[in-house]
């Protein structure tokens, strides 16, 4: 690749839930802004803009991040996944009927930034991988409050219903469990 | 955003050139840190060459029996890998210590070093900073100065280093590999990468332009227990006031090695060979944890709001001394 020139709209084409996306775009696009303002994808919410509240978290190649915080640019090699990709009216994923299920939320901003960052939360601890409260680093972490708290930090819920969200992640980790997934 | 010229090199080769055909390049890589000081316009770089799709994402075992970081692995990759949970945990937990999952995943070893300081005037260009913008003056000396450094400042900047891993380096005592635009390597020590503020606080490192970290190198791990220890303000993702990194060897109920470094307190991740030079050969004690405390603090500056960061830093150090030679503290 060449270089592309400040105020060129280059091309691009990224995969979002499945789907090729394809736009011109200004090299300063966020992915958040070309999920929300250029796909209309708006299930990703834009928070603080600044990777501190966590409102904008989607999924590239599995693995939660800051949509906020990353040039749409760097994606076009990747997968996107959004909340529209994780489930659907009359077709909700089992960790967004838990959230209904436990009353997680007041006023649903974060909701979708949370529900994408507890599946990938969810990944991450079925590879093992330990956390800052993990009393050992080498076993598989079990999946506490105290692991689910410290590994949810980077979701802010002003409305504060992190006990619920807490519950609605808490009761789908078990049914997963439980059809020994 | 200030508008930059972009170009995702396809490898290595290209990446140097490309930052050498153009004025103003800078690399990006995971961008957590760079995105959002271009959003602010702290910084506005003219051209971005995005080292993403570079192959520097391996975790190698070294002849020396160390282990070769790449550049792009991601902190959250680095933090989970059985190698360095089992043989240099204080790299893990000082890892895990920092930033939001989502921030792990993106953030890399390279960036992670370089990241810039998170000083609240540095970040507000309406006020002055000599690291922002040289000769302007620092809001930090005598204003709201909570979180910065009381180690290696200078007259023209006290902002602290904010990086969790990078004193988990330091007290490692890895090494960054780089290459040159002219192709050659080298290799720096975390104490010959970074500077200290002086009267250029906006130069932070030695590395010349163009010139691209392509790895960290650990040597073999140490002797001895690992534990890093942050104090903060809140239990989780928030920066250090205070950290140690601490691996202590005993041979029967003497201290027979000890390397530790400090995060929050300094300019750059700290480390004192004073401070463990003392140590050795002692018999672990408060009185000796102490010594050990006044030697690291013997040039400290507070600067009112962080005052408390100098005793806070001999009490973090004696719990870790504690805990790493199973005294009581």
């Amino acid at each position: 690749m060449d270089w592309i020139d400040a105020e060129v709209e280059a091309p691009l084409t990224l995969r979002v839930n499945g789907v090729p996306h394809s736009v011109r775009i200004d090299t300063r696009t966020t992915l958040l802004d070309a999920l929300r303002e250029r796909f209309g994808l708006t299930g990703t919410k834009k928070g603080c803009d600044h990777g501190q509240c966590g409102a904008c978290t989607v999924l590239v190649n599995g693995r939660r991040i800051n949509s906020c915080l990353s040039l749409a640019m760097m994606h076009a090699d990747d997968e996107i996944t959004t909340i529209e990709g994780v489930g659907a009216p009359g077709a909700l994923h089992p960790l967004q009927t838990a959230f209904i299920d436990a009353d997680g939320f007041q006023c649903g901003y974060c909701t979708s930034g949370q529900i994408c960052s507890a599946l990938g939360m969810l990944e991450e601890v079925a590879a093992g991988w330990p956390s800052h409260v993990s009393g050992d680093l080498m076993p598989a972490p079990p999946l506490d409050l105290g692991e689910i708290c410290e590994r949810m930090s980077g979701n802010l819920c002003r409305c504060a219903a992190y006990p619920r969200i807490v519950a609605a992640i808490q009761s789908y980790a078990a049914s997963r469990e439980g059809e020994g997934a | 955003m200030i508008a930059f010229d972009y170009l995702r090199a396809a490898d290595r080769d290209q990446a140097l050139s490309a930052a050498q055909s153009r004025d103003g390049a800078r690399f990006i890589a995971g961008g957590t840190n760079l995105l959002d000081l271009m959003k602010l316009q702290v910084e506005a770089p003219r051209r971005l060459v995005d080292i993403g799709a570079l192959d520097l994402r391996q975790i190698e075992r070294t002849d020396e029996g160390g282990l070769r970081i790449g550049a792009l692995v991601s902190n959250a990759d680095l933090a989970a890998h059985p190698l360095v949970r089992a043989r240099y945990p204080v790299l893990s937990r000082a890892i895990l210590a920092g930033a939001s999952a989502q921030l792990r995943n993106k953030a890399t070893t390279a960036g992670n070093l370089l990241q810039r300081t998170r000083c609240y005037f540095f970040y507000d260009p309406a006020v002055p900073c000599n690291k922002r913008t040289p000769g302007s003056g620092c809001s930090a000396i005598g204003g709201f100065n909570r979180i910065m450094a009381v180690l290696g400042t200078s007259e023209q900047c006290i902002a602290s280093h904010p990086s969790d891993m990078a004193v988990a380096m330091r007290v490692l005592d890895a090494r960054v590999e780089t290459v040159l635009p002219s192709g050659e390597r080298r290799a720096l020590s975390l104490d010959e990468l970074y500077r200290l503020p002086g009267d250029t606080p906006q130069i932070e490192t030695h590395l010349q332009p163009g010139e691209l970290i392509t790895a960290v190198l650990l040597p073999s791990p140490p002797t001895g227990r690992q534990t890093y220890r942050k104090v903060r303000d809140r239990a989780s993702y928030a920066f250090a006031l205070v950290s140690v990194a601490g691996i202590v060897s005993m041979e029967q109920d003497r201290i027979s090695g000890a390397a530790l470094a400090f995060g929050g307190v300094g300019t750059m991740p700290w480390r004192d060979r004073a401070a463990e030079d003392l140590l050795v050969g002692q018999q672990p004690s408060r009185a000796l944890f102490d010594q050990a405390a006044d030697t690291v603090l013997a040039a400290a500056i507070g600067h009112g709001e962080n005052d408390f960061k100098i005793p806070l830093l001999r009490r973090t150090l004696a719990a870790v001394l504690g805990k790493l030679t199973e005294t009581v503290a």
